[in-house]
């Protein structure tokens, strides 16, 4: 196998030099100029991250010098960021919320889609059209009105939250998961029922594991979302017990009079390592589930 | 089969139904109807027939975010989609570095509005404060500063979505179209462009409805300042709501049109770029 590769490698170097010398330079120069083009895109990142080293006092004033002396406070604006938003605890609700809410999407709306998908009748039909009316409804229109149902059905917590995301992402989950099984072979599911499998086993034990693309791709577009979402939960949760890591952020800007820029910066950066981390992990998904996303929706 | 599976209604769907019903249906007939209302809450409306929408179209502040934001849709999406369309080109060249290129540029994407907003906040006041402005200065600044957030955010979205599109297009097409003669201008014209066109009505459908939906990147990039003058259609219907007491009614209006511009946009935008698609 290795060898094979290697061959195959030296091959393909022996076709660069010889065939496409013309094509290879201007390559070079390609990389070149996406190589600058990279490294200014990841700039704002770093200023950042070398402003959250800087006394606060100075990042306002000079944003883009590297703090050095006096300027350089260790990691205070971490502590203090940590201190006044309560980063920490915003983290562990947002991961709470993120994966209750995603876990449920993906459950629910799939067993709502094959069951919408397999059994045509008025209410299935009607169920479709409004799942695709969903999608395109601004949240706006439902701001308002959405916070005071929550309100009083008493779901300003993170599990009731969990409840409003699954119902605000069916629209476009169980879209996706539909276009997936109208695809799916009804003879493997038939089978399964005629050995005797109720429809619950028929689904849990042949239909989901067959569905496992459409739900990365379901699980990634709606963990991207509630992730970063800052304006319901701001208006559904009660944000003095519990805060998202978005609701934390834009915290340190409202209440006070001033903002707090190294507290700010700290933040910030505690906000971005993690997802980024993350994405470095996952990007195959990640990416893959953009595309079919896109292809689909 | 489906008999079989007809039963199961309670299991399969009604979990889905049930938080569809609260998160989503419920809220919007609600809002639909006190959009008719006068009302501080939702117990005390009381039926004011078209009024709220009368009093929509008398606030100046609305009549410019709507503007601003069309405005603002216009260029986000023509600068968001050729951008994104030429480093989608030049990334299926096979250059050294793509895939870390592709990397560095979707990862945008996956910050939140509020971080970005506070990121650019930083930077873009640092620059222009060599010339002794503020981003808050007047809502030129203001809306140039969003549109380069904005393009840096989505263009690597869009870009991957490009991507793959171009990558599905047949070799065999891009060779005939080569041995029949055809230049990289005209092998772009009549061959990528078409065979991409999907990706196309993606792309825009989604920088679309990105654009009027705006409201994170906006509240913390400026949160309006100077004066409303950069508030955007949802950052002025969520200030309505919020900012003005006895002006719950008229936000609520302002709601349901602002749904209307959305849907009549994005059922529109779709039919037109769907119907230049080539069947494949």
């Amino acid at each position: 196998m290795l060898q094979n590769k290697q061959k195959n490698k030296t091959e393909m170097r022996h076709r660069d030099q010889s065939g496409k010398e013309r094509k290879s330079k201007h390559g070079t120069l390609l990389t070149i100029i996406f190589t600058i083009i990279s490294v200014l895109y990841m700039y704002p990142i770093v200023l950042v991250f070398i402003n959250s080293f800087k006394k606060k006092a100075y990042i306002s004033k000079y944003p883009f010098k590297i703090p050095t002396g006096n300027m350089y406070v260790e990691l205070e604006n971490y502590i203090r960021g940590i201190e006044r938003t309560g980063l920490i605890e915003a983290f562990g609700w947002s991961m709470f919320i993120t994966i209750g809410s995603v876990a449920a999407i993906i459950i629910c709306c799939s067993m709502c889609a094959w069951y919408i998908s397999r059994v045509h009748t008025k209410v299935t039909k009607a169920i479709y059209v409004m799942c695709l009316f969903a999608m395109i409804v601004p949240f706006q229109m439902e701001m308002y009105t959405l916070s005071k149902v929550a309100n009083m059905l008493k779901l300003g917590n993170p599990w009731g939250i969990i409840l409003i995301y699954l119902g605000f992402g069916a629209g476009l989950s169980i879209f996706m998961f539909t276009g997936f099984m109208k695809s799916i072979p009804l003879e493997i599911e038939e089978a399964a029922m005629i050995d005797g499998c109720t429809p619950i086993q028929t689904f849990f034990k042949v239909v989901l594991p067959i569905t496992k693309p459409t739900c990365v791709t379901v699980t990634i577009l709606q963990a991207m979302w509630i992730w970063n979402d800052y304006l319901l939960p701001s208006l559904v949760l009660d944000t003095k017990k519990w805060k998202t890591i978005p609701i934390a952020v834009q915290y340190l800007k409202g209440g006070y009079g001033s903002v707090d820029m190294g507290a700010m910066m700290g933040t910030l950066v505690l906000a971005i390592v993690p997802i980024i981390i993350f994405y470095l992990v996952c990007q195959k998904y990640i990416i893959e589930g953009v595309v079919a996303g896109a292809v689909k929706g | 089969m489906e008999k079989a599976i007809k039963r199961y209604f309670p299991v399969f769907v009604l979990p889905t139904m049930i938080a569809f019903t609260i998160g989503f249906i419920a809220p919007f007939l609600l809002g639909v109807y006190l959009s008719f209302c006068k009302f501080t809450t939702v117990t005390d409306a009381t039926f004011i027939g078209l009024k709220n929408y009368m009093k929509v179209f008398e606030d100046p502040t609305f009549i410019h975010s709507m503007w601003y934001t069309a405005l603002f849709t216009i260029v986000t999406v023509l600068l968001i989609n050729v951008l994104a369309f030429a480093v989608a080109l030049l990334l299926t060249k096979g250059i050294r570095g793509t895939n870390i290129f592709r990397t560095v540029f979707f990862m945008p994407n996956l910050i939140g509005g509020i971080v970005l907003g506070y990121i650019w906040q930083l930077l873009l006041n640092g620059v222009l404060a060599i010339f002794g402005r503020t981003l808050t200065y007047s809502s030129v600044y203001g809306f140039w500063g969003l549109v380069i957030l904005m393009c840096w955010q989505q263009i690597g979205y869009m870009m991957i979505i490009y991507i793959s599109g171009i990558q599905n297009i047949p070799g065999e097409l891009i060779e005939a179209a080569k041995i029949d003669g055809a230049n990289a201008k005209q092998l772009l014209r009549y061959v990528t462009l078409p065979m991409v066109m999907p990706s196309i009505t993606i792309c825009t459908f989604l920088t679309v409805t990105n654009g009027f939906k705006l409201f994170d990147q906006n509240l913390a990039l400026t949160n309006g300042a100077p004066s409303k003058m950069s508030e955007m259609l949802a950052l002025n219907i969520y200030n309505t709501f919020y900012g003005r007491t006895g002006y719950e009614g008229v936000g609520q209006a302002k709601a349901v049109i602002f749904f209307i511009i959305v849907g009549v946009i994005a059922v529109l935008q779709n039919k037109l770029t769907t119907s230049k698609e080539v069947q494949q």
